[in-house]
């Protein structure tokens, strides 16, 4: 039986090392997309900010880890699957036969429309390579224009402003921000706080081209002069080589609660899959660490020939702005039944969503303890009983009402 | 030898000892918002609950650690934060069910119950024995015992 992995992230790694133990008589390749050992992206922003060196961004620590699991680590990309051939060609030529194919390649930065982006002193901030680059060129001093106010944008700003660069960023037409997973109230605050720390940011006015300098050209016909351009402005999944196997993609590939893909053989996991939602039909791209290395591990038992099912994704974020901790977890938007607190001169915030007699998503902004217990709440379906009026009056209560409904 | 903390929460009178002994023996002060056991109090109906860690087999908190930083001790069970490694990401205290690990402002990292190394300062502190630290082989002979009962009324019925 011969396993082969494309992608070397938090789900490749996860189900290479459940396959191993699983099926120790077969051959697990994982082909890594970028040289040197597997890394783990989140923790380039915390490699900006010079809390880590590289080392510290291994997903392994141990070099020799993976030769010690007898996994044999290629690094190239896919250029072309055969799937009724059962073989992966890689970008340089190789061919890697497969039993079954775990498509766990992740996603990369999608660019803005915005000309000049090939210029010098343009950045994405996605791969270990573009931290050196982004390291190298964010200088004391230096003036940095920052395209995106998504996650990635705000995580990284902490590295940007300790590199003691003066930092604006383009928000956009709305000026929201991190609006997939803060509603306006958060997002605003998180704004807010970004401003109070010397940050500008620059809303109702879009970036139309980068001019040499760098220098940024507004539509509004203003110019930002400055050392670096980081965009950060999205990213896409990476499935282009699977075009012509019939593997169904739509915002990812299709895969259902065992990660299989529409054709026999194929899985996906991590930022590249669309999985099945926690307590719903529908499925969706969860591009976070929780929901990659379940998948991985999922997809590795299925691949096994062990049966497991995967009990559906849902959201969760915990997204540091320079400090401000916010996070958000399942259905925030809600279902027409939540409530909130709020002190916006304290950056705090909680913001719970019902559905009948049990959580169902939260938003919080400012607090750090007991923020997992969210989770249980939605995952566990834990009926709240009287806890509901007295969440509705405080929703800051919910650790207490997770330990009196559960214990 | 495996020891797991067993809270009885009847017992517990809310005195939050566990909590003091919990920080000063981890922070080195006096500060239950320091301590990594928490006792709920509940005065709709007058409960007292200390929770903290159960060093649970899932370890979700190990699982989607990004850079390897909870290590699982093969001999105590013990889930342990390496703090030479945690970045601060904090996507262990999210993904925890049970809302057992948090994140320290002050160290930049993430903090959560160790045992202490095996001898929990908040077992040693609770005058009432609502914590106490259990020997796990106690338990299991209590299972042996049962088992044994089992197989010897089954070979009875046989005999």
């Amino acid at each position: 039986m011969q396993h082969v992995i494309i992608g070397a992230g938090p789900a490749g790694v996860t189900a290479a090392e459940h396959l191993r133990r699983l099926d120790p008589a077969a051959g697990v390749s994982m082909v890594a997309g970028e040289a040197g050992l597997p890394y783990a992206r989140m923790a380039i922003p915390y490699l900006l900010s010079g809390r880590i060196g590289e080392a510290g961004t291994m997903i392994r620590r141990d070099p020799g880890h993976y030769e010690e699991l007898g996994i044999r680590v290629l690094c190239g990309r896919a250029r072309k699957v055969d799937a009724a051939g059962h073989t992966v060609i890689l970008d340089d030529g190789r061919k890697l036969r497969y039993d079954r194919l775990l498509v766990a390649t992740g996603s990369s930065p999608s660019a803005p429309a915005v000309e000049g982006l090939d210029r010098p002193g343009v950045h994405t901030c996605w791969t270990l390579e573009d931290a050196r680059r982004i390291v190298a060129a964010a200088q004391t001093g230096s003036r940095v224009v920052l395209m995106g106010v998504g996650f990635v944008s705000c995580i990284i700003m902490q590295g940007l402003v300790a590199r003691g660069s003066g930092l604006t960023v383009i928000a956009g037409s709305s000026g929201r921000m991190v609006r997939s997973m803060m509603d306006e109230t958060a997002g605003g605050m998180i704004r807010r706080w970004c401003e109070a720390r010397g940050v500008r940011v620059l809303s109702g006015d879009r970036a139309v081209a980068v001019e040499d300098g760098p220098a940024v050209r507004m539509e509004s016909g203003e110019t930002l002069p400055c050392e670096l351009v980081v965009v950060a402005t999205g990213v896409k999944p990476n499935v282009e080589f699977l075009d012509g196997t019939g593997v169904t993609v739509e915002q990812g590939i299709l895969v259902d609660a065992r990660m299989r893909s529409t054709v026999p053989g194929i899985y996906a996991a991590g930022d590249c899959a669309q999985g099945p939602d926690f307590g719903s039909r529908s499925r969706s791209v969860h591009a976070i660490q929780p929901a990659a290395v379940e998948q991985g591990r999922v997809a590795a038992f299925n691949m096994a020939g062990r049966d497991l099912a995967y009990r559906g994704g849902i959201p969760m974020n915990v997204l540091d702005t320079l400090g401000l901790i916010a996070t958000s977890i399942g259905r925030w938007q809600g279902a027409g039944d939540g409530t909130w607190v709020e002190d916006g001169d304290a950056y705090r915030y909680m913001r719970l969503e019902f559905e009948d007699d049990r959580v169902i998503g939260a938003i919080n902004v400012g607090r750090t303890d007991h923020i997992g217990v969210i989770r249980g709440l939605i995952e566990g379906r834990v009926p709240l009983g009287v806890w509901k009026d007295r969440l509705r009056a405080d929703p800051n209560r919910v650790a207490e009402a997770y330990v009196a409904a559960t214990r | 030898m495996m020891k797991s903390l067993t809270i009885d929460a009847a017992k517990c009178t809310g005195c939050l000892q566990c909590e003091l002994a919990c920080s000063f023996e981890h922070e080195g002060v006096f500060n239950p918002a320091k301590s990594r056991v928490k006792v709920f109090v509940l005065h709709d109906t007058g409960r007292y609950i200390p929770y903290t860690c159960t060093q649970c087999s899932d370890a979700w908190c190990a699982s989607v650690c990004p850079v390897e930083a909870i290590e699982s001790d093969r001999e105590t069970g013990v889930k342990r934060v390496i703090d030479s490694r945690c970045v601060g990401c904090k996507v262990c205290t999210i993904a925890c069910p049970f809302g057992t690990i948090n994140y320290n402002a002050a160290s930049g990292k993430v903090v959560k119950c160790d045992l202490c190394g095996g001898e929990p300062a908040c077992a040693d502190a609770c005058p009432t024995g609502a914590i106490t630290f259990v020997d796990a082989e106690w338990t299991g002979y209590g299972r042996m015992k049962a088992w044994a009962g089992r197989t010897d009324t089954a070979a009875q019925a046989q005999g």
